[in-house]
Order: C-alpha cells, then structure tokens, then sequence
C-alpha cells in the first residue's frame, strides 16, 4: 500500500458549437478530468512498483464519475482516452502505472466499453501541455471520432508529483466528414469495428 | 444572441494540499470563457455597441456558468474576476468594449452583490496562449486573502478573427493564506472596498 496524496483535481468541458462550418444545435462536450498527486517513487529506482496500481483505483472511479456527470451522464459518452505526465524526479513507467486504474475506471462507469483506451504519457514540469488521444469507446476504427484534448496546469507536476487524467467525449468532431467507419456501422463485437 | 459562438470551456480547480498540509475542504475556482467571432476584425470602427452588448450577454452567460460549476448559491461566491484576449487581427479596445461598459450588472447578478469593481485584465495574443484571470473578493476590495489569480488556455483559440472573453469565481481565497490584511469575514461589503 501506498499513500494516495492529492494536491489537485482539475475539471475542464468544452462545449464546440462549430468550428467554421454549420452550428451544432447540440453541441460536442469533450472534457478531461485530472488529478495532481504525489509520486511514491520518485527520487530514486524502485523496481516493485505495481502494488500502486491498487491504490489508484478509487482515483480513477472518482475522476471517471465526475467527467461523466459533467458531460451529462455515462450513456452520453461516446469517446474517450486516458493520459500520463511524470514530473522531473520520476520515470515514464510510474505513468504506466494508470493504464488499468484509468481505463478500467472509465469502463465501469460507462459500462460495458469495448475498445482499447487510447493514451499518452511523458515526462514534463510545471506547465507542461499533454495531448491525450481519444477513440470511439465501442470500435477503435471508428474515424469521425478520433480526436485529442490537451491537458495540464501551469503549477504541475512538480518534480516529485504525477498527473493523470481522463478524457471523454459526446460525440464525432463537430464537422466530421473523412469517410471511415462510421459509428452506426459498427459491430462492437471485438473493439476494433 | 448576438455574439457568434464557436466553443466554450469550462475549467473547475480544487486544491487539496498546498506547502504540504492538506486543505480541507478543498479551495475551488470555477473558469467559464467563450471563444467569439470578432465583428471587428480587421478594420478600425468607432462604434463598438455590437461588442457592448455581447459583453453584456457573456456576462450573464459565462457568470451562471462559472457558479453552476460550483455548485454552489450565487450569494456563496467569495471572489471574481473577467479577462479577454483578442486575436491578432483585432484591437485591445475590442476587449475593454466587452468587458468594462455592460458586463458587470449581468455578472452582478449571477454572483448575489458584487459591490467591488471586478478585476480585470486584457491582451491581444494568439491559439494556446495562457490568459491569467485577476481574482479579487467581490464585495471588498481589500481583503488579502483573495487576491489571487487563475490561468487558463485553448490551445486551439483564439484564432486571428476571434476574441476568447472568460469570467472566473471562486468560493474561498488562497489556500494558507497568511500576510494579514483584512479577513472575508471581516469585510462589511458596503462600499465595495472594506
């Protein structure tokens, strides 16, 4: 067991009416919902890291709940991705460590979500701006809703914190018309189409 | 409506810790902002009622929605302050028309009073730059405590015909605040400033 020590919880929605093109009557709410925290492991190599994946899981339940709420309830959720970013005293692996809390997190709170949680983590200090990737939750292969949300905070992470987030969007991009898969044809059997 | 808008954000912070003791309950500051369509872009005009009135309409807009993130009453709110940051191919006095004439009443009643002046600030800048938003105690001016501030950003906004105009509240002032000066609840609120 490690100590879970928040600093920060941050929330941010977009509400995107249009971007040049037709006006959404309804509008695409993308949003991410993050938390600063300490890192147990920073300072130093610890080769046993794996126990705070446990720890992180309540986190990842509240943060999932919250996003979900925000965008106006879990069956609205249509895309999402999760995202790390390691300050200066850490590794990139101790972002690693929020793929499963994250993910299995967004998962249980949507329900029954069946594609791979896009994600992207890095090392960064204060300030630093995180792209977090995002796909249908059903079926990967689905083109109008790729898509990204930027993420961070001018004061973190500091070098000895961790910063992970969440993402979820409503809906495809506000004027998506690239072909694909699209999301009525999907099968969502396998999480890819 | 007569502002034109392409998106809108909003941004919750709560802080937990801070200098290493825990803060509880959490400190929180709420951001609402709108990326608008300047109608003055790229041209001098004298009359900026247009951008007047839209400034009167976000106050309304972006107050409600900054409070509503709280979830708090509007009498509840401690503090407040507004910004705008114009694309490159407009004016700052296109932001002091949307901030300064009719903003303020609106905004007024979305926080309860309001009897300090809202701080403010304004810049002209371009996509992902950061606005920092002033935060001063909304109905005393000087109490220290809440001077304070919030920063926020688009990365993709403004662009150079748009004007992203953002209102933050808070229900609280700094986390371990502790240079003196007068206290929230000290403050009598009457002339706005103690």
């Amino acid at each position: 067991m490690f100590e879970l020590e928040i600093r920060k919880i941050a929330l941010n929605v977009e509400e995107i009416y249009h971007e040049g093109g037709p006006v959404a009557e309804t509008p695409l709410l993308r949003g991410a919902c993050f938390a600063v925290i300490s890192n147990p492991f920073a300072g130093r190599f610890v080769p046993e890291i794996q126990g705070f994946m446990d720890d992180l899981r309540p986190l990842g339940i509240d943060l999932a709940s919250r996003l979900a709420v925000a965008l106006g309830g879990a069956d609205k959720i249509e895309g999402y991705g999760k995202g790390a970013l390691v300050g200066a005293a850490g590794e990139v692996e101790h972002g690693a460590l929020w793929h499963a809390p994250g993910g299995y997190a967004m998962r249980e709170v949507i329900g029954g979500a069946k594609a791979i949680v896009p994600s992207a983590k890095k090392v960064g200090g204060p300030g630093t701006r995180l792209d977090v990737p995002i796909t249908h939750i059903n079926a990967s292969y689905v083109r109008s809703h790729f898509d990204s949300m930027e993420v961070g905070l001018n004061d973190a992470p500091r070098a000895d914190e961790l910063l992970f987030a969440l993402v979820m969007t409503t809906g495809p991009r506000i004027h998506a018309r690239s072909g694909g898969l699209e999301a009525w044809g999907i099968k969502g059997e396998d999480g890819l189409r | 409506m007569k502002a034109r808008i392409r998106k809108i954000g909003v941004w919750i912070e709560e802080t937990h810790a801070e200098g290493g003791r825990a803060i509880n309950p959490p400190t929180r500051k709420a951001v609402a902002a709108a990326v608008i369509e300047n109608p003055y872009a790229g041209q001098y005009v004298e009359d900026l009622s247009v951008l007047i009135d839209i400034g009167a309409e976000l106050g309304g807009l972006l107050g409600k929605k900054a409070v509503a993130a709280l979830g708090i009453a509007p009498h509840e709110v401690q503090s407040y302050g507004k910004a705008a940051m114009v694309g490159e191919n407009g004016e700052l006095e296109h932001a002091a028309a949307l901030l300064h004439p009719k903003m303020g009443a609106p905004l007024r009643l979305a926080v309860d009073k309001g009897a300090a002046l809202v701080p403010s600030s304004k810049k002209r800048g371009g996509m992902g730059q950061d606005l920092d938003i002033p935060l001063g105690h909304k109905d005393a001016a000087y109490v220290r405590s809440h001077f304070d501030g919030v920063e926020i950003r688009f990365n993709d906004a403004p662009r150079a015909n748009e004007i992203l105009v953002a209102i933050a509240v808070t229900d609280s002032g700094r986390p371990l605040a502790r240079v003196g000066g007068l206290r929230h609840d000290e403050a009598g609120g009457k002339d706005g400033l103690r």
